[in-house]
């Protein structure tokens, strides 16, 4: 219990100690000004507590007080939500290569898969020192994934992805929790992120059975669905062809632009009719029902690869842009 | 400090509908009316959560909430709008028959006030039916296989149909929206039942008629909502 | 005073007395009678939901989940939160004190409409029915919150009981804002203008905005959960194409803004308590008038800082983190005034201004933590945490629920027409005080720490502090059963209450104790402004309490 310090958990990661520094500056204003408050209320209460003779004196009110005490107090605070927000925009803006790892929630346990096909449950292995984005979802109600040591949590939803983005600093093992209320087994639905040294990682990713990677698994879907039917590589089919196309821009027959991220890719295949690229019938059908979350997962990825290298991929304040604006 | 007892408004004598806690008519009529706008500003807020929730739907399902709302009897919802502004015209004149001390004009209109009301409950449980047969009610039986707005221009092969599960999604919305409305008109024919029985029996006079002018409040909302409603569930994308 | 009205048996005519039996009670529309009604009927709810409280607490002794099961750990904190939120923080000052005070303070003979008064309190009645039957029928898991699609889908327990019970409990609330509002518009005595309004009337008028406008929207919102329980429509389900995060807007949309109604009423009840002790006029009166106000509206402008890890864009979190700052604003402003009210007044130490000093610091603690979760990196850490827990237990329970014991204290005299125990009231203002702290202040550490909410068990490291908390709260629990005990016990052997034995200003002091049932034997006329201390008197010393009469 006394392995790490009492008040706060590990710091592990580029984030954490921006956070902690906040929080330490946070706790230090309001640290004085409780003892401010309290102070001024004990000696007032003790230098004008009933006396013999000596009556109240009757104060209507400061005007000048007011706008004293308005006015600095929020200003301080505007030091805070600067702060925070900084950080805050950092956190939701991944780097432009980071390492993906696909994430599928379900009551009460996490699925992760990373790009080259591993499978891990409950456990998520990373390397120090790297980029890793967490591209999330849930099968069933709202899970959160929250790691404390490096004081990230990200709600996720079902029917969407949402993300999560950090770099460990420090090997070892760390809390993962399930933070959003999901039911019976809630408290159990936790895990461990265990962060490795690059080379143990390696050789971790390498060890334990071949793996299909991720974009494989999604290009063999690709062609059991028979999506490579309409969106051909060669000719322009019936559908798009996917090369490429996805981080860039999407011009859509209602004249709206969206940009082809994660999200944009799962809605086309689950409801393709929401958004028709300009200048292509609507035929495609849904495949709502037909596709798992991982296999799903396996398909975005595939069309990701397509974009070739992964330069020109614009990541953006909310770690993929938001197609439409969201409520 | 002392007391002495107000000698302001002191009513020559004293109106029996003049309840012991208020100290002239004037104040409890005053007191009656704000009550009545301050629930009728609450209502706002009630109807104004499923409104919220109709917008967002919208945006996103844009067609198919137009394909859906096409499935609607524009003709019905058109003589309902008409049948509940007659019914407001109504609401007026009896009022105004009551200031003027006509105790049985305000009784004929009171109860035209229901009859319309009625009508329109007849009239919605009708469309109700109509949405029964057709399986478009949300839940187990629900199936929806009709073309988005614009689609019968072309070609047969080529044209797209509305998304069921968006398709279910604006008929969840309509009815939970019409049916809370509805809820709302039978309150307000039970209250203006109350309302006739009370006038029948003599009890509003021009020096006091403050339950019909408040009803009146609750029905004129009622009748706002519905010309709300109308227009977002019955004329969107009918151009098309 | 001018000679009151006797009873047959000879004493004083008061609303007490007037009438006996079950149906002068049950059919009241006296609003001091239904106060009591309210009073009898929050404590109640408020025993059971601290009962859940406790069984939390004893849970959380030991990491492994091992007292009950994870099914009923997840309905012991769902009711707990429920039970507390809307069947005691909710109306608890608004329905007791405000209920029973509002009229007299403005010195009028009654709320606006006093028969809405009683309905008010039998929705109550049925609401609570409501929660009582889903309690009893194998409770309900959903969290307080009832975020979707959990509770319109996968939870199988009572939650189409639950919603209606706080449907009703929404409209008795609802009907109390309408009644308050159009009684301070338009029942105030001849020169009770509004700038002579004492600030608990102003607080209330702040709260019943907020009551009106926002109790509305969650009402519909569980009802659309409701019908998409029984009838598998899609309004928040992903599954059939709902948006679970327009169920949040929704639902935050009022639940922040009911934690306005919440606290507002304690800051009025602060104000009165802080003056009469102080015996001085308070700092600031218009700016505190103002401040209420102001919390009211933007309070309504704040919803979304519950919702920063829940998938919002990030320039929504930043407009939310913003005007979340702003509403901190005049909470702020009105912890400085009442400390300045302390400024050259004269001083004492009853029991109710102990629970105001409580109030004071405490909810400065938890206003200054609402600083940390305003701030989006701190927030992504410590949302769901514990941390949260503390934030809102210090303004909850070291705010609201001081407030309250310290108003119930004030005015007890004046309910019952008894003096309580000084020496049991500062005793059990101390336990409370203690106890408080040492349950939720080891709780601001577990949440940085990073143990999360609504937890059955939890990692070994967290232990230590959990044991703190429970230590605590068996100690607040003796705090609360105190005065319950030595309320009841003053009915019958406390002192005889004069009418003004703190000699306060205000309206209610220049009537009986208890008042008559028409509250005023003549209707007051108004000449003086709002805490005219200059010209009342010092606060009887002990031995001074003049004879009742």
């Amino acid at each position: 219990m006394f392995g790490h310090l009492p008040l706060w958990p590990e710091n592990a990661s580029t984030n954490a100690g921006n956070v902690d520094a906040l929080y330490i500056f946070l706790l230090l204003v309001s640290g004085i000004m409780t003892a401010l408050i309290f102070a001024v209320l004990t000696a007032f209460a003790i230098r004008f507590r009933k006396r013999r003779g000596q009556r109240a004196v009757q104060i209507e009110g400061s005007t000048h007080l007011e706008i004293t005490w308005s006015i600095i107090p929020f200003c301080v605070m505007l030091v805070f939500f600067v702060w925070g927000a900084v950080i805050f925009f950092r956190e939701r803006t991944p780097p432009q290569d980071a390492t993906e790892v696909y994430t599928v929630a379900k009551q009460w346990m996490w699925k992760f898969e990373h790009k080259g096909g591993q499978r891990e449950i409950n456990e998520l292995h990373v390397p120090v020192g790297r980029d890793v984005k967490m591209i999330m979802t849930s099968q069933d109600v709202i899970h959160s994934f929250f790691v404390p040591a490096f004081r990230l949590k990200q709600d996720v939803v079902p029917g969407r992805y949402t993300t999560l983005w950090f770099r460990a600093t420090k090997a070892g093992t760390y809390h993962l929790f399930c933070s959003q209320y999901c039911g019976t087994q809630h408290s159990g639905m936790i895990g461990w992120i265990t962060v490795m040294e690059p080379r143990d990682y390696e050789a971790w990713m390498s060890g334990g059975a071949s793996n299909q990677p991720l974009a494989v698994t999604g290009e063999k879907l690709f062609t059991e669905l028979g999506c490579v039917t309409c969106h051909r590589s060669d000719t322009q089919g019936r559908g798009p062809n996917l090369a490429g196309v996805f981080g860039k821009p999407v011009l859509l027959e209602d004249g709206r632009t969206v940009t082809a991220d994660e999200n944009y890719v799962r809605e086309s295949i689950l409801e393709p009719g929401a958004k028709i690229v300009q200048s292509f019938k609507p035929v495609m059908p849904t495949f709502q029902g037909q596709v798992s979350d991982e296999q799903l997962n396996a398909l975005v990825d595939y069309v990701k690869s397509l974009a070739g290298p992964q330069s020109g991929r614009p990541a953006n304040a909310n770690g993929m842009a938001v197609a439409t604006p969201q409520p | 400090m002392h007391t002495s007892r107000a000698v302001v408004g002191e009513p020559a004598h004293k109106n029996p509908a003049l309840l012991h806690h208020f100290v002239t008519e004037e104040q409890q009529k005053n007191a009656a009316s704000l009550g009545m706008w301050v629930f009728l500003a609450q209502e706002v807020m009630f109807f104004g959560g499923m409104f919220c929730a109709y917008l967002v739907y919208r945006y996103k399902y844009f067609a198919d909430f137009g394909s859906a709302s096409q499935q609607l009897d524009i003709r019905l919802g058109a003589i309902n709008t008409v049948v509940l502004i007659c019914s407001s015209l109504t609401v007026v004149l009896a009022v105004r028959a009551a200031q003027l001390g006509k105790r049985m004009a305000l009784v004929f209109w009171l109860l035209a006030t229901i009859f319309l009301g009625l009508v329109f409950l007849g009239i919605k449980a009708d469309e109700y039916a109509e949405k029964f047969e057709k399986h478009h009610v949300p839940g187990a039986s629900f199936s929806y296989h009709e073309l988005l707005p614009g689609q019968e221009k072309l070609p047969a092969a080529e044209r797209q149909y509305a998304n069921p599960r968006h398709a279910e999604m604006y008929f969840s919305l309509y009815f939970a929206m019409t049916g809370m409305h509805a809820l709302h008109m039978v309150i307000g024919v039970g209250l203006f039942g109350f309302l006739a029985y009370m006038a029948w029996r003599g009890k509003y006079t021009p020096d006091y008629y403050t339950p019909l002018e408040n009803g009146g409040l609750y029905w004129h909302f009622v009748d706002i909502v519905w010309i709300y409603l109308f227009p977002l569930l019955y004329l969107i994308d009918r151009h098309r | 005073m001018a000679t009151a009205v006797v009873t047959d048996s000879g004493e004083r005519e008061n609303y007490l007395n007037a009438g006996h039996g079950p149906k002068s009670w049950l059919l009241t529309v006296d609003h001091k009678r239904i106060a009591l009604l309210f009073l009898i009927s929050i404590t109640f709810f408020f025993f059971i939901g601290g009962f859940f409280a406790l069984l939390i607490r004893l849970e959380l002794l030991t990491p492994a989940g091992d007292l009950v099961q994870s099914d009923t750990y997840n309905k012991l904190f769902t009711m707990h939160g429920q039970v507390m939120v809307f069947f005691f923080l909710i109306p608890a000052v608004p329905a007791v004190l405000g209920n029973f005070l509002i009229p007299i303070m403005i010195g009028a003979k009654d709320l606006a409409f006093p028969r809405i008064n009683l309905l008010s309190w039998y929705l109550f009645i049925i609401g609570g029915l409501l929660m009582i039957y889903t309690i009893l029928n194998g409770g309900v898991d959903t969290g307080w919150t009832f975020y979707t699609p959990f509770s319109s889908e996968w939870s199988k327990t009572n939650v189409i009981s639950a919603i209606v019970g706080i449907f009703f409990a929404g409209f008795s609330s609802i009907l109390t804002g309408l009644n308050f509002i159009v009684t301070i518009h338009r029942m105030r005595a001849p020169g009770m203008t509004w700038n002579r309004l004492p600030l608990f009337v102003w607080a209330h008028y702040a709260t019943s905005i907020i009551q009106v406008l926002g109790t509305p929207v969650i009402a519909i919102t569980l009802v659309l959960v409701a019908l998409e329980r029984l009838l598998h429509l899609g309004v928040f389900n992903p599954s059939l194409g709902g948006d679970p995060l327009l169920f949040q807007h929704l639902f935050w949309f009022y639940s922040h803004p009911a934690v306005y109604i919440m606290i507002l009423p304690g800051m009025g009840i602060v104000s009165e308590i802080v003056c009469c002790f102080s015996r001085k006029r308070i700092f600031g009166y218009k700016a505190m008038a103002m401040a209420l106000l102001g919390i009211a509206v933007v309070g309504f402008l704040v919803w979304a800082h519950h919702m920063f890890v829940a998938g919002i864009s990030v320039y929504a979190a930043l407009i939310f983190s913003l005007l979340s700052y702003l509403v901190a604003v005049p909470s702020a402003i009105k912890v400085f005034n009442w400390t300045a009210t302390i400024y050259k007044g004269s001083v004492t130490y009853q029991t109710p201004m102990l629970y105001a000093f409580g109030f004071v610091g405490l909810f400065t603690i938890g206003g200054l933590t609402g600083l940390f979760l305003a701030s989006l990196g701190v927030d992504v850490h410590v949302h769901d945490t514990y941390f949260i827990i503390a934030h809102f237990h210090y303004i909850m329970v070291g705010g609201m629920v001081m407030a309250y014991l310290g108003g119930m204290h004030f005015w007890w005299p004046k309910i019952s027409g008894r003096m309580y125990p000084e020496g049991w009231g500062k005793l059990a203002a101390l336990i409370v005080f203690i106890g408080f702290n040492l349950t939720f202040f080891p709780q601001f550490i577990l949440g940085y720490m990073g143990m999360p909410r609504r937890y059955h068990s939890y990692p070994p490291e967290f232990q230590i502090l959990n044991v703190l908390s429970t230590a605590g709260a068996t100690i607040l629990a003796v705090g609360y059963l105190l005065p319950m005990v030595y309320f009841m016990w003053s009915m019958r052997y406390g002192k005889p209450a004069p009418p003004n034995p703190w000699n306060a200003a205000g309206l209610e002091w220049q009537t009986h104790s208890p008042p008559p049932t028409f509250n005023f034997d003549e209707e007051p006329v108004v000449t003086w402004e709002a805490y005219n201390y200059d010209e009342m008197g010092e606060i009887p010393e002990k031995e001074e309490v003049p004879v009742a009469h």
